[in-house]
């Protein structure tokens, strides 16, 4: 027993050991200062990386598109340099962002550099009035049936409590007007056909090679053993959101676009 | 009380652990260990234990599990001896545990420096067992030696300058008296290298340069000095043939991997099959499976040794389903090409000549602005284990169907940086999926498949008992290794990155497989 004594009190040494080393390892760990090339030139080849790696998603001069525009003084995501580069190099953790493993750290420096000179380019302010565009998403335009904002409102469609962060306000009006062409990654809208029992149709939450899980337009979920379907039928419409144009106006289709690009924030 | 009724206890006496060379060389005597690797030196991942079969395989459950103290995944392959296993697991420790209970016996943490720059996490793959040493390539490019009944070090060396981009995360390869070892960072520029220890001493006794130095064959394939930062690692454990002492080693991508230009020539001896005598080091032979690769397509999985008939003649053959999308069977004795054929969509060759040389097409290169090409870099297949067995006849592969947009970038070398010259990001265009192939191992013929839903990146292992153990996401299953059907799954909750491997213990057989940050064991119910 004494042995088993030895063992434990062992055990804890380690552990106390690991925590020492942990903190002693934290306590000397200083950010490694940044200085990102400031040439025209570095800029330039910045610029010329961006339309590589980034453009698809923050727009061919950063814009914003899919991704949020980055002509703006402060980047939510990255105050500083430092926070700049470790975004561009690691990608940002719980978004679409992913991590530029393909550049190198002088590549990843230099399209730090272009992004920080967005910063100084006059920002456009976004035409249309926000409150105008509130009262369309309430009544009008009927909105919140299937999108939510802080919790209020339909799960069928995106959350948007944040979509004025993560869109441009030109991927907004067009996700208004043409919804087909500005349907999310891994947004997959189908209806699952069992064996036996009724069709679900919704959003594919989760899928692998044995089993899927689907959610309705209600926000029930549900859950198939693949061997138990009989078919997923995926509608030729990637996306059940119609299309606003003609329902709305030009300048109500604006002002709703001027609400959503203010939605930054969860409250 | 309590202490009486322990004492009265029936006590599990664990044997001695002693593994000399001669018990891993005739491991098919010995069903019920895994004593290397792929459990014997043929590289075939195949367990001879037949209590799990197709009929009740249904009832496999899990038996125990053992979780590291650590978030990042387990990619171990056990080893088994005796009843205790051993395994390596994050963060950077060895472990010994007793395989009946799942209770620990030993732990050994290497302390890891914090400036190491990796490509692809801290990860390591397995170790190596000779006599009574446990063998650990640290993913800091060290090899590590310790006392298999304490976890007590009994030396470690360097292999290579982790701050220069060497790691390591392979298991190594205990043959005869020595271990040998490969090592990785081939986005970092390194010159690679295959080594061999003296297993006792840990003493270097030999070095394979897998870049020729200047004025040796084959350093002319590279253009100026470009062979110097040329990569080549490797970084997956090779086999052994010990009827003719020869190392069969894979070699990884040349650098930088995305951007040729600066490295003109076939890059010898990057994404080759090097062929190597066992007590030198000395080169037989090599094969080039993909000369100036330029979508990094490693060729560093572990190969297989088989026996087959090829044209009515027996042929002692070295197969591989490779990255590059292409299946091939080589004779292991001379290294000349036999028979190869894609196993997955690949866009960027003709086929393959005479020889086996891949025939590229034009505009198949990467560019600037992205250029689509089949497989990905992810590869038909990647560095996880293929299975054989030898009743079928079969090759059974977990395959990606996937393709890449590949970019091409500048490459500027600073010793520790990435140089990579470029990079890839996966083609949404058509959905990817992957599958489970049987492959007549002589030829790449595809015998049966069973389509995943998407591609995986775990290795499979065949059994007696008619199996296939596989892997996709975080799901562990077994296929009917003639037909291809499902007839077993466990949702394990985690990412597979591992290879399983199968052990009996006290007159049952076990499976094993890493998911996420747990080992599970599996045993029939």
């Amino acid at each position: 027993m004494r042995a088993g004594y030895d063992m434990i009190a062992a055990a804890m040494k380690r552990v106390l050991l690991f925590a020492w080393f942990a903190i002693a390892a934290i306590a000397a760990d200083t950010e490694p200062k940044v200085k990102l090339p400031s040439s025209r030139a570095d800029i330039a080849i910045g610029e010329k990386l961006f339309q590589v790696h980034c453009a698809r998603c923050h727009g061919p001069k950063g814009e914003g598109s899919r991704g949020p525009t980055l002509i703006r003084a402060r980047l939510v995501h990255a105050p500083d340099d430092a926070a700049l580069v470790a975004v561009i190099d690691e990608g940002i953790r719980g978004t679409e962002m992913p991590g530029a493993g393909a550049m190198s750290h002088h590549e990843i420096l230099e399209t730090a550099a272009f992004v920080r000179s967005l910063g100084k380019v006059p920002q456009q302010p976004v035409p249309g009035d926000p409150a105008r565009g509130a009262e369309i998403y309430r009544t009008k335009g009927n909105c919140g049936a299937c999108h939510s904002i802080s919790g209020e409102g339909g799960v069928a469609g995106p959350d948007l409590t944040q979509i004025g962060e993560m869109r441009s306000p030109a991927y907004l009006r067009e996700s208004i007007v043409d919804p087909q062409a500005a349907v999310p990654e891994g947004y997959v809208r189908l209806t699952v056909v069992p064996k036996a029992g009724s069709s679900v149709t919704g959003v594919r939450v989760n899928e692998d090679s044995f089993s899927i899980q689907v959610r309705d337009d209600s926000g029930r979920s549900y859950s198939f053993w693949k061997s138990d379907i009989d078919r997923v039928d995926k509608p030729k419409d990637k996306s059940p959101m119609p299309s606003f144009r003609g329902q709305l106006s030009d300048p109500e289709i604006t002002d709703l676009v001027a609400y959503l690009a203010s939605l930054k924030e969860r409250k | 009380m309590k202490a009486l009724l322990w004492l009265s206890a029936p006590v599990m006496l664990l044997a001695q652990i002693n593994v000399p060379y001669e018990r891993i060389r005739d491991a098919a005597k010995e069903p019920g260990n895994w004593l290397t690797y792929s459990r014997d030196y043929s590289g075939q991942r195949y367990s001879p234990l037949d209590q799990i079969d197709t009929g009740n395989v249904s009832k496999l459950r899990i038996s125990w599990m053992h979780q590291a103290n650590d978030l990042d995944a387990i990619e171990t392959s056990p080893i088994v001896v005796d009843g205790t296993m051993f395994i390596s697991a994050p963060p950077n420790m060895v472990e010994a545990i007793d395989a009946a209970t799942g209770r620990t016996l030993w732990t050994y943490q290497k302390e890891i420096p914090r400036d190491l720059r990796l490509c692809c996490g801290r990860v390591n793959r397995g170790l190596a067992i000779l006599g009574q040493t446990v063998y650990y390539a640290s993913i800091d490019a060290h090899l590590i030696a310790l006392d298999a009944r304490t976890g007590a070090v009994r030396w470690d060396v360097t292999m290579a300058d982790y701050k220069t981009g060497y790691s390591s995360t392979g298991a190594p390869l205990a043959v005869k008296d020595k271990i040998i070892t490969g090592m990785a960072g081939g986005e970092f520029g390194v010159r690679g290298f295959i080594d061999a220890y003296d297993a006792k001493t840990g003493k270097r006794a030999w070095r394979f340069n897998t870049i020729p130095l200047k004025g040796e064959a084959g350093n002319d394939s590279w253009t100026g000095e470009s062979w110097k930062t040329g990569s080549a690692t490797s970084w997956v454990t090779g086999v052994f043939d010990p009827e003719s002492n020869t190392v069969y080693w894979g070699t990884g991508n040349p650098g930088p991997d995305w951007n040729g230009d600066s490295r003109s020539g076939d890059n010898l001896y990057s994404d080759c099959l090097i062929a190597l005598d066992a007590d030198t080091g000395a080169k037989k032979w090599h094969f080039q499976y993909t000369p100036h690769d330029v979508n990094d397509w490693d060729s560093t999985q572990t190969p297989m040794l088989i026996e087959g008939l090829v044209q009515g003649q027996p042929r002692k053959m070295v197969v591989l389903a490779n990255r590059n999308g292409f299946y091939y069977a080589l004779d292991r004795t001379t290294g000349k090409f036999i028979a190869g054929k894609p196993y997955v969509k690949q866009t960027w060759a003709s086929g393959l000549d005479e020889a086996g040389r891949p025939m590229r097409l034009p505009d198949s290169e990467p560019t600037v602005d992205g250029k689509l090409i089949w497989p990905s870099l992810a590869g038909g297949s990647n560095w996880y284990s293929s299975a054989y067995d030898a009743k079928t006849g079969n090759y059974y592969v977990n395959v990606k169907e996937m393709a890449g947009i590949y970019h091409k970038g500048e490459a500027d070398y600073r010793p520790g940086a990435f140089f990579n010259g470029g990079g890839q990001h996966d083609y949404q265009g058509e959905e990817p999926y992957g599958a489970v192939r049987a492959l007549d191992a002589a030829t790449g013929q595809l015998r049966w498949e069973y389509k995943l839903h998407f591609p995986s990146h775990a290795g499979l292992m065949a059994t007696a008992g008619g199996l296939v153990f596989g892997s996709n996401g975080s799901s562990f299953f077994a296929l009917d290794a003639q037909k291809g059907d499902l007839l077993w799954r466990f949702e394990a909750g985690g990412i597979i990155n591992a290879n399983p491997i199968s052990f009996m213990n006290a007159g049952k057989q076990y499976v094993v497989i890493a998911a996420g940050h747990a080992l599970l064991v599996f045993a029939l119910d």
